[in-house]
């Protein structure tokens, strides 16, 4: 045997470690869930953000978008020659309405022009199957992988789309992958919904032709130097465009794609900067609990030891060996769980954004901060355990400790006495006696019940700011937008569709708001005072009227703009004649999703001095004409786009189950595994402790369902004091999530189900069942005799 | 050898032809090497011999904590060697008490609810507070063990074990940790509960100076009841020198 070869100490030290083998692991898990979630999260995050900047650096993804209604190609030297401009090109971008076979309902699109032949452009596409288009046939188009995967449509399928009011049959040559819709999501929209949102690329001069921009464009693109002022750029532009319709140009900040792909990221910066060290707290406390109970059952062994001659630092290194042990192994579980989740997360990425290429790779000091870390925490969990193995003087250590003083109970447990007969006095004495280790043992649990609620309440939150959005304050069924402004008569044509039965109109306006040195690009949406289907909800979810005068803001607008009501903000309109007007904030209202901002419909179109006029209407229809309605869209030239919302709220949860599930079922299958370690290791050190009691027990005739009450009994006790700390562990976690997931894009509300706190209390109580049952079966293995022969 | 009940009194224990091993091979250690014995009712019997004789082996199968390899073990008419677990702890239960070496008490109760603690399962038990006068703790029924001296928290563990009425009482090495003087009070205890109690008292010890309490004297030496002797007249406890 290779033991044979070890020094005795050594020896000691494997047979020790075998001993305790189960609760080894069950720190080792521990330590391994801390450091594997943060080399998941850490590891993901590094190679999501990689990947983006290599993504954008290779494809040249914009850095300024400049949109306007029209304006000729020459144009594009004097843009060039802006200040900080390393390259600019012009593109035509267009919505457009798609109709794809098996699909009743309408899909909002874009489509986008292409240079005569690939070469390399901003926002380049990566063809990902099929062909390039051929200019001399116009009917030819690129169409978006995901759209194109969500409807079965591959190159040489055809589909319909409505170019600027004209129905047009296309065919698909290629499927490609841009960095401009890596996030592909309609305007407008806060879900990804491959079936429902298109995106498609045709020849330029075949774009031109359909939209009347021959010679023309209606986008300019622009990559800017090194260290050049992105705002100063987007004032000279906004200047430079202003006469051909510029609704103001932005920066990647304000892309669509790229803000959404942002706020994923820097929701896993968040978790991997709150959940890993959480983990790692309690594996540290773990230890603490574990080591030190562990080293006072080896008391007379360290006592030994001493007396036999080994040095204070021979045996505290004996005791360091074996804790470093325990350590690596939860390193290792680490590496190999981090690693293993990390890869499958990153499949999961990749499925979801469409990279087109996308590893999980955590770079080296990842790896060593995580195993620094978990040094750290092995010796911050052991230090007093191991200080005191040093202190011990082997005489004390040898002679038995005298028995345990219960004498100074507590008098409630005295007054109950009467009542309870002596096993339950034997539990709730040995709680009052060892209080700290009793409240260790409570926090321990609590806190593994608490990461189990931070890590899955994120999806009550969710489910709670969709059903808010969807059912409390947008609560119409179709939003229709119209290409332009229209006549508020508009209405009534909608109105006449099959199905429709009411339709509200709104006006929406891009504008630059501005409070001092804060500035926001946004849309002004112009609602009906009295709204019933898209309204307006005050902090307290109730529907506020919108003032005749004044503008109310969002929240988070206010927050981000730091204006509240009564305060004059200014509004620089990018439309029509394009009015800069100080506006009176009016209200303040509660948004969970987007920066909006209301006015009263009519008062917004007075202080644009045109007529009532509306370029879209919500409407609530009939679910059993749908068919028919969506057709009639399909064929109604001023309609510019269709959003559905049951269909939103539908791709909301879906998208939920695919990312944030996945996500939530590994941090929950990490506290799970806690949960099990930290009532494990309760039970099996208590065991171990008091075994020698137990069997005493069972000589006086006890059974074992008797003794195991004792102990058991002890930990479901302490099992259930835990469950309302846990709660509150977890109801602090989240908050503390939820203030950090606060972004311009989402917040999401402290809201727990009490499913949650049950299925959390849940896991508990089943690692505490486990556990116990383990402990149960060593229970029936107790040596009755050896007990007797031995002193304590 | 010795098996000699000598007369018709009924008989608490019989064991025939007891042997037991551990492990195999060359590794064998054999314990007991075939013994026969009775034990009649009543009886106080002191078992004597150096470490490794088999007296604990005996007593541990005698009072159901352990089984032989081979042989049989009576008590009265049943055969403990045919119960299984369950039986056993009933057996120990209802008509087993056992007092150890190191008293083995239960420290988060006092000496009264240690008492009680088998009071409370047994069919016909004393009064704990009876158990504890019979042993002279009456006036110390509310401490706790860490309050006792280590006699007192002997005399809790005889107190402990006769409260039951117990048919049998087995005491390992009571007074191993303990003076002479203490060891004295406690013997005391042990021989009052047989003689008021009819308790039929097994004590195994490495002390030939208790030998003398005892009825009958079995000298055990390398797995076998090698010689017996009997006192028709004991001496008292407190007669008793070591």
């Amino acid at each position: 045997m290779l033991i044979e070869l070890l020094k005795p100490l050594n020896r000691k030290l494997v047979r020790d470690l075998w001993a305790i083998k189960g609760q080894g692991l069950a720190i080792a898990i521990v330590i391994g869930c801390g450091v594997g979630m943060y080399l998941m999260s850490r590891g993901m995050l590094l190679s999501l953000s990689e990947t983006r900047a290599a993504y954008y650096e290779r494809y040249r993804f914009a850095d300024v978008v400049a949109p306007v209604k029209r304006a000729p190609n020459a144009l594009l030297d004097e843009i060039t020659a802006l200040p900080g401009v390393r390259r600019a090109e012009t593109r035509i971008r267009a919505g457009v309405i798609l109709d794809v076979e098996g699909s009743s309902a309408p899909i909002t699109g874009e489509i986008q022009s292409l240079p005569e032949v690939p070469t390399p452009h901003i926002n380049d596409i990566v063809l990902r199957r099929g062909r390039y288009v051929d200019p001399q046939h116009e009917e030819e188009v690129l169409a978006l992988d995901a759209f194109a995967e969500a409807h079965g449509l591959g190159p040489g399928d055809h589909l319909h789309a409505i170019l600027n009011g004209t129905r047009k049959r296309l065919t698909i040559t290629g499927i490609v992958l841009s960095p401009e819709y890596i996030y592909a999501i309609s305007p407008g929209e806060i879900v990804p919904d491959k079936k429902r949102f298109g995106v498609l690329w045709m020849n330029r001069e075949a774009l031109a032709n359909a939209f009347d921009l021959d010679g023309a464009f209606n986008e300019a693109v622009l990559l800017t130097s090194a260290g050049s002022n992105e705002d100063a750029l987007i004032d000279q532009l906004d200047t430079l465009l202003k006469r051909y319709g510029a609704t103001g140009a932005y920066g990647r900040d304000q892309q669509i794609s790229d803000q959404f792909l942002t706020n994923e990221i820097d929701q896993l910066e968040t978790i991997g900067r709150i959940l890993p060290p959480i983990f790692l707290l309690v594996a540290t406390f773990l230890l603490n609990v574990v080591v030190g109970r562990l080293i006072d059952t080896e008391r007379e062994q360290i006592g030994l030891l001493k007396a036999f001659g080994y040095t204070d630092r021979d045996v505290a290194i004996h005791y360091l060996k074996m804790i470093g042990v325990i350590v690596l192994l939860g390193i290792l579980v680490g590496i190999v769980l981090g690693t293993w989740l990390g890869r499958g997360l990153a499949n999961m990425y990749q499925d979801f954004f469409k990279f087109p290429f996308l590893l999980f790779r955590a770079p080296l000091q990842v790896y060593l901060v995580a195993v620094g870390v978990s040094l750290l925490v092995a010796v911050a969990g052991t230090f007093s355990s191991v200080r005191r193995v040093m202190q011990l003087e082997p005489a004390v250590a040898m002679v038995p400790p005298p028995p345990p003083d219960y004498s100074r109970s507590a008098r409630w447990i005295e007054r109950l006495s009467a009542w309870i007969d002596q096993p339950t006095r034997m539990i709730l004495r040995h709680i009052y006696r060892w209080p700290r280790r009793a409240a260790m043992a409570v926090l321990g649990i609590g806190m593994s019940m608490g990461l189990l609620i931070g890590a899955s309440f994120s999806m009550d939150a969710m489910m709670y700011m969709v059903d808010i959005s969807f059912n409390v304050i947008d609560r119409q069924d179709v939003t229709v937008n119209f290409f332009d402004p229209r006549n508020d008569r508009a209405i009534y044509d909608v109105m006449h569709a099959p199905g429709v039965i009411t339709a509200e109109p709104f006006r929406a306006i891009p504008v630059v708001l501005r409070n001092g040195p804060r500035m926001r690009r946004e849309s002004i949406v112009g609602i009906l005072p009295d709204a019933q289907l898209s309204r307006v909800v005050d902090t307290e979810l109730k529907p506020v009227e919108v003032p005749p005068a004044g503008i109310v803001l969002s929240d988070k607008l206010a927050e981000l703009l730091q204006i509240g009501p009564g305060e004059l903000l200014r509004v620089e309109v990018r439309t029509g004649r394009r009015p800069e007007l100080d506006v009176p904030v009016s209200g303040v209202v509660k948004t969970y999703m987007g920066t909006a901002a209301y006015m009263d419909l009519a008062h917004l179109n007075r202080l644009l001095g045109e007529d009532t006029s509306i370029n879209g209407t919500y409407l609530l229809v009939d679910p059993l004409q749908t068919d028919a309605l969506y057709r009639e869209l399909k064929n109604t030239p001023l309609v510019a786009g269709v959003s559905l919302q049951e269909q939103a709220q539908n791709a909301f949860y879906e998208t939920l189950q695919d990312s944030l599930g996945t996500f939530v079922f590994f941090n929950t299958l990490f506290a799970g595994l806690i949960a099990v370690g930290v009532v494990y290791n309760n039970a099996r050190i208590s065991l171990s402790e008091r075994g020698r009691e137990l069997a005493s027990l069972r000589v006086l005739g006890l059974t074992r369902g008797e003794i195991s009450y004792i102990l058991l009994g002890e930990l479901g006790l302490l099992t259930i004091i835990a469950l309302p700390l846990g709660a509150l562990l977890g109801y602090l976690l989240a908050a503390t999530l939820v203030m950090s997931f606060d972004t311009e894009l989402f917040r999401i509300p402290l809201v727990i189900g009490p499913s949650t706190y049950g299925y959390a209390a849940l896991v508990v109580l089943l690692a505490a069942l486990g556990s116990g049952l383990l402990v149960r079966r060593r229970i029936d293995r107790l040596d009755l005799i050896a007990v007797l022969k031995t002193r304590e | 050898m010795e098996s000699t009940a000598t007369d018709s009194e009924a008989i608490a224990f019989r064991a025939e032809k007891l042997t037991k091993t551990y492990g195999s091979g060359e590794a064998t250690v054999h314990a007991l090497r075939g013994v026969d014995l009775e034990v009649p009712s009543g009886e106080m019997v002191v078992l004597l011999g150096p470490s490794g004789s088999g007296k604990s082996t005996l007593l541990n199968i005698l009072g159901g904590l352990d089984s032989p390899t081979s042989g049989r073990v009576f008590f009265g008419r049943r055969e403990l060697t045919a119960f299984d677990d369950r039986h056993l702890t009933l057996f120990r239960r209802e008509h087993v008490g056992f007092v150890f070496q190191f008293y083995n008490l239960i420290p988060s109760l006092t000496a009264r609810e240690n008492v009680a603690l088998v009071t409370e399962i047994s069919k016909n038990p004393m009064r704990p507070e009876e158990a504890l006068r019979l042993v002279g703790l009456e006036q110390r029924m509310e401490h706790f063990p860490a309050q006792l001296s280590g006699g007192e928290q002997q005399r809790v563990a005889i107190a402990r074990a006769i409260a039951k009425q117990p048919n049998v009482l087995f005491c390992d090495e009571p007074t191993g940790a303990l003076d002479s003087k203490t060891g004295i009070v406690v013997l005391e205890a042990i021989a009052r509960a047989n003689r008021e109690l009819d308790t039929t008292t097994m004590i195994i010890t490495h002390n030939a100076g208790i030998a003398d309490m005892a009825d009958r004297v079995l000298y055990m030496a390398d797995g076998r009841i090698q010689r017996s002797e009997r006192h028709p007249e004991p001496c008292a406890p407190d007669q008793l020198s070591w």
